[in-house]
């Protein structure tokens, strides 16, 4: 077990720095001239050459990237090229907003996705099946930010239910309350996750009801109820797992829209900020720390899934 | 019920197995949601094409006697803040996302087909490295992926937004071939393929391509609802199409700030229009789902 | 059956439908039988005559799409079509049991096999700790040797014959009055099958337990079971005690159904196997008449309008027939055709040497360990011979195949030589007419044939690469094989999923033969499909070899179905060619351990018993092989035989024991034929 966790451990480093080669790729490789592009048109040969020197775009490539890697591992994400201040200090602030807004979001999706796929599966074929499935996804392809308006227009300005911003006002912040003004940015984001996960719930679900075990729970003579929640479901949940674990970037990617739409002054805030002033140094860095989130969830899941599947238990531990 | 038994009633007399790929088909057509999802694409693709002859207005007239004012006889979904129809521009955006998102899927779909193709078939060290760049490319969110590489390339083109939009759906598709290409690569069709003799890129193309199409077809459908999905999503956040252009992502971006003084019109109809269009795609996805049995 | 005890389990005028796209189809029509306790009633038929159905049905556990369209399914008297779900219930937890085909997915895979035992107890009350020290005593009952460690595995930690005797301890386990028992041992090897059905014989004997056995095998029915009914399109169309029912077969169907199976000695050289022509009605196919007809000798238009009722042939047993006074001299389908004359073309030819191997040997490595599937093999072929690879599951047998065929490549050190001219050892470095002269039909042909492609294209597309044919000439001569093996015209532009199994084995067979091959690898060509159609194949295998002279490599693990149609034999196991010899000396003797225990392992349709000599404990894994002679921890005939040293501690060679007669053991042959005799 410890060999297969070192293993998947050495997988997502690996994934993590290809990451960061593609990325430093994007942005230095590709036609575009980071110096030119960022002070645009007006500038003066010596204003290029003089920003390229402040920020070592005049190195190599090759020391660029190395370079470059080398301050990642060091925890310096570099300096942003709009603000002039440390990158770091720029996201983390942004970071810790962004995560409880996902954390919110996290904790609404998971337990109704699973339980719509759940209550689909056991009532196959019927209208609430097709209702969760049929209307499960397409939901999912609307994006969020058309949610967000939607929602805001509703339940928001029309019938003030909910507030139209993310964020309490001052002396306002007790956790219940942030709480309560995350809702409806993370009802925009559930909306748009649970139609995958709860598809492949309901298909686990249902390839375990149709199982050969099943059918032998079923003739031992045990009543369905119990046989469902003994021999269906831990089997059922367990692709379950793997496909959180893969919606992660997509949590992730909506964040951002639906931060601007509710004036959140999360990560994707940020970010946005970031490609409006084309500063790379954010950007960058932007992809990097969301990349090690998404591996950081995968390796969990990957982890996770072993240990409740005996089968790859006994693989992994031989 | 015992495989056999299973096997048994799947079989048919030859009659009704003449029958079933026609029966698949009329099984795909007669689908509700199919007939559904597809009225609304075609209404949408309808629209592209004819969109300049059907608009009322052009895409940039100004009528400032009309400035943000609600539906009416005269602006059935009423005029933006600039004094432009937004019926005509709801209109006119069609055509530019229709493209947009057929072609980044379509290109999409052929490198990842053939990478997916290749590294299910070779496996060894192609596979692997392929296999370890997919996860790279997947573990960077769609979004900020081409938000990137929008910031660093020179313009914000649609040819390009085009070109990275099918690049970061390449895993994707590329993955779903590869899984359905190693379950095929096993078969005994294919070493009977290689015992007269057939060459490797006819074995892929001619004796596997054909048996992989329907996850193939099924993730291109899938990726098009999201190829739309994504271009939305970046036009809403400025990048990816020109300003100016009339397309519906930017005009809710342009509209969303007045929603609080409840102008919700220049922003409701091209939302409306963003997920009804999602919507269609991905309901012509679901049947196919549904049919092919995936 | 007694008159006065209440039967345990009765089907009366049971009619069962399926919908199938909204058309409820009739899978069991009209069926009455009747098992007295402890009796044990086998159901016998090929796929697709409704015996699963029956046997679910028997457990009111029918499919989603299933229904009981009529008559009554009675459990000791009382009705369960009736009953309320809950006493149905309770029925399955104390009176009836069920084993299934498949035992590895009967078993839940993440929760440990005794806690799965446990639960049979529990749901009859029992607490959690006693229950576990009872599923412990059940599968001691079931004869496994380690319970304890066994109860802690999960079912993927269990061998096919292991998971069985858990599926059976689990349907004991509360001591049911019936015990449905659906294809049991089908899938199985066959020492595993014959130690699962010993056993079941036993508990049986012990408990007193009624038994509905389902079967394809009609030799495993005839060993174990009392009285015995065959299933054909959903119908009984007979019934009686078994060694009634097979020494006097009174219906059409049975009795072409124990004619097309080679058996007792048959041989390819002297006897022609009986088919039964056409092709089983689909599923729900509606009748007038009898259901039979239409591929029956001797239906007349009575047997087509009108339906025959049962009619008593002597006792118990009876037949759903107009002619069962007819049917036992029913006239032969094919005529035996004797070409005895032609006898020397066949026999073995010893000098001439079509194909030779040489040290053949294959590693794989599976999950970074080396296991040695193949170990320095060595055999020859004759031309126009026939020669027979035999063995258990795990003994190599395809990938010989494949090593000859070049698909994987053998190690250093291993030659194949065809006609005196060396191969290459993979495929790609292999020229045209050598790819071309040795082709293979594979087991399964909705596999081996591309789904997208036409009949045609599939045959026409390998003539034209392996004889250079231009498409038009390539097509042409497709449409010549194809005729030829009598796939009709009408099906050339078909897709193999429009097929039927017979047909589909058709088409690989005419496009093994496109290049004009000197040798055809059969590797199990016959096990997807029916008896009825298995007998076809062959006799087209057969007409092929005489026509054309080619050598076949004949794969099979029937053991009737190898002594048919081979002229010599080799018998592998864990990789390694432990006999080899002419048909004739391989089946009569004196025979290596293994094969012996093989043979003695294999039911009879003819009802004659073999003392079974056992092989004990599992296969070994081919990667950690026991030291000595592979077989020896489970050689059924090294205790006492002096050698046992010899036999743990080296390994030994194949040796020519008699002209033509090798084998691979320590104890001389003398000894072996006199433990034998």
């Amino acid at each position: 077990m410890k060999q297969f966790i070192l293993k998947r451990l050495g997988l997502s480093v690996v994934t993590v720095f290809l990451v960061a080669v593609i990325v430093f790729f994007l942005t230095h490789i590709l036609p575009g001239n980071v110096a030119r592009q960022y002070l645009g048109k007006g500038a003066t040969e010596e204003d290029l050459v003089e920003f390229r020197r402040v920020f070592g775009l005049d190195r190599s490539l090759l020391a660029q990237l190395f370079g470059w890697i080398g301050d990642l591992l060091h925890g310096d994400l570099g300096e942003s090229m709009q603000y002039r201040v440390s990158v770091k200090d720029l996201l983390l602030p942004a970071i810790g907003y962004s995560s409880k807004l996902a954390g919110v979001a996290f904790f609404l999706i998971v337990p109704i996705s699973i339980a719509g796929g759940v209550i689909a599966a056991m009532n196959r074929g019927k209208k609430i099946d097709r209702a969760i499935t049929v209307g499960g996804l397409s939901a999912a392809v609307i994006p969020e930010f058309v949610w967000a308006i939607v929602l805001v227009l509703t339940v928001g300005v029309t019938f003030q239910i909910f507030p139209v911003s993310a964020f309490p006002d001052e002396g306002n912040r007790s956790i219940l309350n942030q709480i309560w003004y995350l809702i409806l940015p993370s009802i925009s984001l559930l909306l748009v996750l649970f139609g995958y996960i709860a598809r492949i719930t309901r298909a686990g679900v249902i390839e375990a009801l149709e199982s050969d075990y099943m059918r032998t729970a079923v003739l031992k003579g045990m009543i369905r109820r119990k046989a469902v929640s003994k021999h269906v479901l831990r089997n059922a949940l367990l692709p379950t797992i793997a496909v959180i674990a893969s919606q992660v970037p997509y949590l992730i990617g909506g964040l951002i829209a639906v931060e601007i739409v509710f004036n959140y002054p999360g990560f994707g805030t940020v970010l946005k900020g970031a490609v409006d002033a084309r500063d790379y140094a954010v950007l960058q860095s932007g992809v990097i720390i969301s990349s090690l989130v998404i591996v950081i969830f995968q390796l969990i899941a990957d982890i996770l899934f072993a240990v409740l599947n005996p089968r790859i238990r006994q693989k992994v531990s031989e | 019920m015992s495989d056999k038994e299973i096997s048994a009633l799947t079989a048919m007399s030859n009659e009704e197995r003449r029958t079933i790929r026609r029966e698949r088909m009329q099984l795909v057509v007669r689908n509700k949601t199919f007939r559904v999802g597809c009225s609304i694409l075609g209404f949408w693709l309808l629209l592209s094409i004819f969109g300049d002859l059907i608009a009322p207005r052009g895409a940039s007239d100004q009528d400032f006697e009309f400035v943000s004012v609600g539906p009416s006889f005269k602006y059935w979904f009423g005029t933006d803040a600039n004094g432009q129809d937004v019926f005509s521009r709801v209109i006119l955006g069609t055509r530019l996302i229709v493209v947009m998102a057929f072609s980044a899927t379509t290109l999409g779909t052929i490198v990842g087909t053939a990478i997916g193709l290749a590294a299910g078939y070779f496996k060894g060290t192609f596979d692997m490295i392929t296999m370890r760049l997919i996860e790279a490319i997947s573990a960077i969110p769609v979004l900020i992926i081409a938000l990137l590489a929008i910031a660093a390339l020179e313009g914000r083109s649609p040819t390009l937004t085009v070109i990275v939009i099918g690049f970061v759906f390449t895993p994707n598709i590329g993955r779903t071939v590869r899984a359905a290409v190693l379950g095929e690569a096993e078969l005994e069709y294919v070493a009977a393929a290689r015992l007269r003799t057939e060459r490797t890129p006819h074995i892929l193309f001619r004796e596997i391509l054909p048996n992989v199409l329907p996850p193939i077809i099924v993730e291109f459908t899938v990726r098009l609802g999201y190829a739309i999905f994504a271009i939305a999503t970046l036009s809403f956040l400025g990048a990816g199409v020109e300003y100016g252009s009339p397309n519906w992502g930017s005009q809710i971006a342009e509209g969303w700030g007045n929603i609080y003084s409840n102008i919700w019109w220049p922003t409701a109809f091209p939302a409306l229009a963003i997920a009804s269009l999602a919507v269609s795609v991905n309901l012509i996805s679901d049947s196919l789902l549904e049919v092919f049995e995936l | 059956m007694s008159t006065t005890n209440t039967a345990t389990l009765e089907l009366r005028n049971l009619e069962v439908a399926y919908t199938v796209r909204g058309i409820d189809r009739e899978v069991l029509r009209d069926i009455s039988l009747s098992i007295a306790p402890g009796e044990a009633y086998g159901l016998v038929g090929e796929s697709g005559c409704g015996k699963s159905t029956a046997a679910f049905a028997a457990m009111r556990y029918l499919p989603r799409n299933g229904k009981i369209t009529g008559g009554a399914i009675l459990f000791e008297g009382k009705n369960i079509v009736e009953m309320a779900d809950d006493e149905v219930s309770s029925l399955r937890r104390s009176a009836i049991s069920m084993v299934y085909q498949n035992p590895a997915t009967a078993l839940n895979p993440t929760i440990r096999v005794g806690d799965q035992v446990a639960e049979v107890f529990q749901l009859s009350g029992v607490s959690k700790s006693d229950s576990l020290e009872m599923a412990q005593a059940a599968l001691v009952q079931v004869q496994i040797a380690d319970p304890a460690q066994v109860m802690r595995r999960y079912a993927h930690q269990l061998s096919g014959g292991m998971a069985q005797r858990v599926v059976i301890a689990m349907a004991l386990a509360s001591n049911p009055r019936l015990l449905v028992m659906d294809e049991p041992t089908t899938g199985l090897d066959a020492t595993v099958e014959a130690e699962v059905l010993d056993l079941v014989r036993e508990l049986r004997r012990d408990t007193g337990t009624a038994v509905l056995f389902i079967s394809h095998n009609l030799g495993v029915i005839r060993h174990m079971c009392d009285r015995v009914g065959v299933l054909y399109a959903g119908a009984l169309v007979e019934q009686g005690a078994t060694a009634d029912l097979f020494n006097n077969p009174s219906h059409p169907y049975t009795v072409g159904l124990l004619r097309c199976i080679p058996r007792g000695g048959l041989h390819k050289s002297t006897d022609r196997l009986d088919t039964i022509p056409g092709t089983p009605p689909a599923l729900g196919t509606h009748f007038d008449g009898c259901v039979f007809a239409d591929r029956c000798a001797l239906a007349d238009d009575n047997c087509r309008t009108r339906l025959p009722q049962m009619v008593t042939i002597s006792g118990a047993h009876v037949a759903r027939c107009f002619h069962s006074d007819k049917a036992s001299s029913m006239p032969r389908s094919i005529e035996l055709i004797e070409y005895a004359s032609q006898a020397d073309v066949h026999s073995v030819h010893n000098d001439d040497t079509l194909l030779s191997i040489n040290h053949l040997s294959k590693i794989f490595t599976q999950d970074g360990h080396k296991v040695q599937v193949i170990n320095d093999v060595s055999f020859n072929l004759g031309f126009g011979e026939t020669l027979g690879l035999v063995g258990e599951s795990g003994s190599g047998k395809t990938t010989i195949a494949k090593l000859v065929l070049g698909l994987v490549s053998p190690e250093e050190g291993g030659v194949i030589t065809l006609d005196g001219k060396g191969l290459a050892k993979t495929l790609n470095r292999r020229d045209v007419h050598d790819v071309g002269s040795m082709q293979i039909v594979f087991q399964n042909p909705d596999q081996a044939l591309n789904r997208r492609h036409s009949v045609t294209r599939i045959v026409g597309r390998a003539v034209e690469r392996l004889r250079g044919f231009n498409v038009s000439d390539a097509i042409d001569r497709a449409h010549e094989l194809l005729s030829g093996m009598r796939v009709e015209a009408s099906l050339h532009s078909a897709r193999p999923v429009q097929l039927s199994g017979g047909l589909k084995q058709r088409v690989a067979i005419s496009r093994a033969f496109a290049g004009s091959p000197q040798i055809v690898v059969c590797d199990e060509p016959t096990s997807a499909l029916d008896v009825s159609v298995q007998a076809a194949i062959l006799n087209l295998l057969v007409d092929l070899q005489k026509q054309d002279g080619v050598s076949f490599i004949f794969i099979s693990h029937d053991l009737g179905v190898v002594r048919y149609i081979s002229d010599r034999i080799a018998v592998l196991y864990l990789g390694r060619v432990v006999e080899f010899g002419t048909s004739q000396r391989v089946f009569n003797g004196p025979f290596h351990p293994y094969t012996e225990a093989l043979l003695s392992s294999v039911p009879n349709i003819d009802g004659s018993i073999r003392k079974r000599i056992p092989l004990t404990g599992v296969v070994p894994s081919p990667s950690n092989p026991p030291s000595g002679c592979v077989l020896n921890p489970r050689c059924p005939r090294k205790a006492g035989s002096g050698y046992e040293t010899l036999c743990e501690t080296e390994e030994p060679n194949l040796t020519e024991v008699e002209p033509g007669h090798f084998m691979r053991c320590h104890i001389p042959v003398a000894n072996l034929k006199q433990l034998q005799s």
